[in-house]
């Protein structure tokens, strides 16, 4: 039994804006294992990046956990102050975003961005930063780090680009990766490329990963437990095998058949779900996703459904869990 | 980059052409210098001395390449109203002009980025609202009504400063005031939105997730990403600096290219006239280059041909 790395239990996030204020993250709980990959999957505006913008504490200036504790390695985050809370930036939880152009200061050398963390954080010399950081260019398989030190960010590829970012991200060993949406922004060879990397630094450094991807293919590559989002919640959570064998949330379902097919002979029309992501501003009442299920109760329009387990590590919050056809 | 500066330069010429041009035919289509600079009893042997010294008795097109050829000397010809060369004239008066216009414009960005930060980092805040109000406020007041009440107050009520004039530091304050107000409301503004929109930059983000603080994300991150867009502004702003210099001499007797050109103008001294909008258009063309060469220096995806 691998030890709790996050915990993190009841966390609703608030926004505050001027049309009015939503939840965009609805009572959310869950754990992430030492050396475990979690994937979190939904459509934008499900609360993904919310989420993991609530573990960073870097949440906009609209938003604020309304209630919940997230714990790290024991320590309750909310309680922090901002000093110590930057301490834990980097050097436990770091992040690496989906765009790597826009992620990266467009008028600064990639050395002075990679070596920022290292001497800032670690306190390295400028003269053992640069050797550091040139170590972690190679670790991330760029090759002739001292060339790409002196690069600026518009001269490197997209795929480097994201392994700059990976290497900024690993600067200070951290034990939890959040990585949000990390390939999403690259061509699909670049895309593999990278999950390769992660998946294999991920295993020599041990470290946990949370990856937030609206992509079944990256989550089933890379992670080894699952959880699906909508509106703000969690619906299912599964190890991988279990979710794409048995999915019992019929918007697990949808997402599962909504996946192109690779060696479809004939292809045909590629189904969606029907209809919108509910406006956050007029959530449905019960199930947030009953009016675009198709096998939706009246009752599924009443009760706000409640996580049942079904298997080991698997559950879901559907009335109707077992109607899904295996 | 030398390459750059070198090309850039070599248009210099041609800019200074059309400037050449525009001012000639101006000065040539409001009224005969003549008429305007003899007194009424002048004799026509008179007449006659200064048309044929200023080439007025030649076509148009023949003056204009008299000028030409003159200029490649960079001759523009005697004062009439001082003596000595007209070129030679708005040298001794550069100094003084250059001096105002340092003054006036450090003061703009130094209180103006200032403003603009403090009104950035504390949006929609009581520091914003006070600091943008005055700015527009600043943005609306004449410069010669802003000279004439500063004047009236500390010179004449407080007797702290001079009313006018050139000499010592205490000289310099009121001008350098009052042309920095024509120009230090745009940066301030400037400023301003170039750090709100900045700080919902991605990279933003990316620096608060390694650890670093607000403050150092603004000092290391931000700030140098709004250097470029307040430069570029400052590269359009040289011409309404030039401009409000000139009104700025006039009010405070300052013995600037901008008076000399405001007084030549009045009393026809055509040659110091043409010296003096020569002198300013190169400050223009040259402060703008220095600009272009500084915003490559900043941001390498800058790359000019």
């Amino acid at each position: 039994m691998a030890e709790t790395l996050l915990s993190v239990r009841n966390l609703t996030v608030a926004f505050q804006t001027r049309r009015g204020a939503f939840d965009a993250v609805r009572d959310v709980s869950f754990d992430v294992e030492a050396g475990r990959v979690l994937g979190v999957v939904g459509e934008s505006g499900s609360g993904k990046s919310v989420t993991a913008m609530a573990l960073m504490q870097l949440l906009p200036e609209a938003a604020r956990v309304s209630s919940g504790q997230i714990h790290l390695a024991g320590r309750d985050l909310g309680s922090l102050s901002d000093r110590q809370m930057r301490s834990v930036r980097g050097r436990e939880i770091a992040m690496v975003f989906q765009d790597p152009m826009s992620s990266l200061n467009p008028i600064f050398s990639i050395g002075r961005q990679l070596m920022e963390p290292l001497t800032l954080q670690l306190g390295l010399s400028r003269a053992a930063a640069r050797a550091r950081a040139e170590e972690l260019l190679g670790l991330v398989r760029i090759p002739s780090p001292p060339q790409i030190m002196r690069a600026y960010p518009h001269e490197l590829s997209g795929g480097m680009r994201q392994r700059v970012m990976i290497a900024i991200a690993l600067s200070c060993g951290p034990k939890l990766l959040i990585a949000d949406e990390p390939t999403t922004a690259l061509d699909v060879t670049t895309q593999a490329q990278i999950l390769t990397l992660l998946r294999d630094l991920q295993h020599r450094m041990h470290m946990a990963v949370l990856l937030i991807t609206h992509d079944l293919g990256v989550v089933a590559e890379f992670a080894d437990d699952v959880q699906v989002m909508y509106a703000g919640r969690i619906v299912e959570r599964s190890p991988v095998g279990a979710l794409f064998d048995r999915p019992a949330h019929p918007y697990t379902e949808g997402l599962l058949r909504c996946m192109p097919p690779l060696e479809d002979e004939d292809p045909e029309r590629l189904p969606a779900i029907e209809g919108n992501v509910a406006s956050p501003f007029a959530m449905p009442a019960g199930c947030s996703f009953h009016p675009r299920c198709p096998y939706a109760w009246e009752a599924c329009g009443r009760i706000q459904p409640q996580a049942v387990t079904l298997g080991a590590g698997h559950d879901a919050a559907c009335l109707r869990h077992g109607v899904v056809p295996a | 980059m030398a390459g750059y500066i070198l090309r850039r330069l070599a248009f210099l010429p041609l800019t200074l052409l059309i400037v050449a041009l525009a001012t000639f035919i101006v000065l040539r289509l409001t009224g005969n210098p003549v008429d305007i600079f003899l007194d009424i009893n002048r004799t026509p042997e008179q007449v006659t001395a200064l048309t044929q010294r200023l080439h007025l008795d030649q076509p148009l097109p023949v003056q204009f390449l008299i000028f030409l050829r003159d200029l490649l000397h960079g001759d523009f010809g005697e004062s009439l109203q001082f003596s000595g060369s007209a070129a030679g004239v708005v040298w001794d008066r550069l100094g003084a002009t250059l001096q105002l216009a340092g003054a006036g414009l450090a003061l703009a960005l130094i209180l103006g980025i200032a403003g603009g930060i403090a009104c950035a980092v504390w949006r929609d805040r009581a520091v914003d609202a006070a600091i943008s109000s005055i700015a527009v406020a600043g943005q609306s007041m004449p410069s010669f009504w802003l000279g004439i009440l500063l004047i009236e107050f500390f010179a004449l009520q407080l007797h702290w400063l001079p009313t006018s004039g050139y000499g010592d530091l205490r000289h310099l304050v009121l001008p350098a005031v009052t042309l920095a107000a024509i120009l230090m409301p745009n940066f301030t503004l400037i400023t301003r939105t170039a750090v709100i929109e900045l700080m919902s930059e991605q990279f933003v983000v990316t620096g608060r997730s390694k650890g670093l603080s607000r403050a150092r994300v603004l000092a290391t991150h931000i700030l140098p990403n709004a250097v470029n867009p307040v430069l570029s502004f400052l590269g359009i702003q040289i011409g309404t600096l030039m401009a409000g210099s000139i009104v700025t001499e006039t009010i405070y007797a300052w013995p600037g290219v901008g008076r000399l050109l405001i007084n030549s103008i009045g009393h026809r001294d055509v040659p110091v006239v043409e010296a003096s909008v020569f002198a300013i258009a190169i400050i223009i063309a040259l402060s703008n280059l220095v600009v272009d060469v500084l915003q490559m220096l900043i941001d390498p995806r800058i790359h000019r041909g």
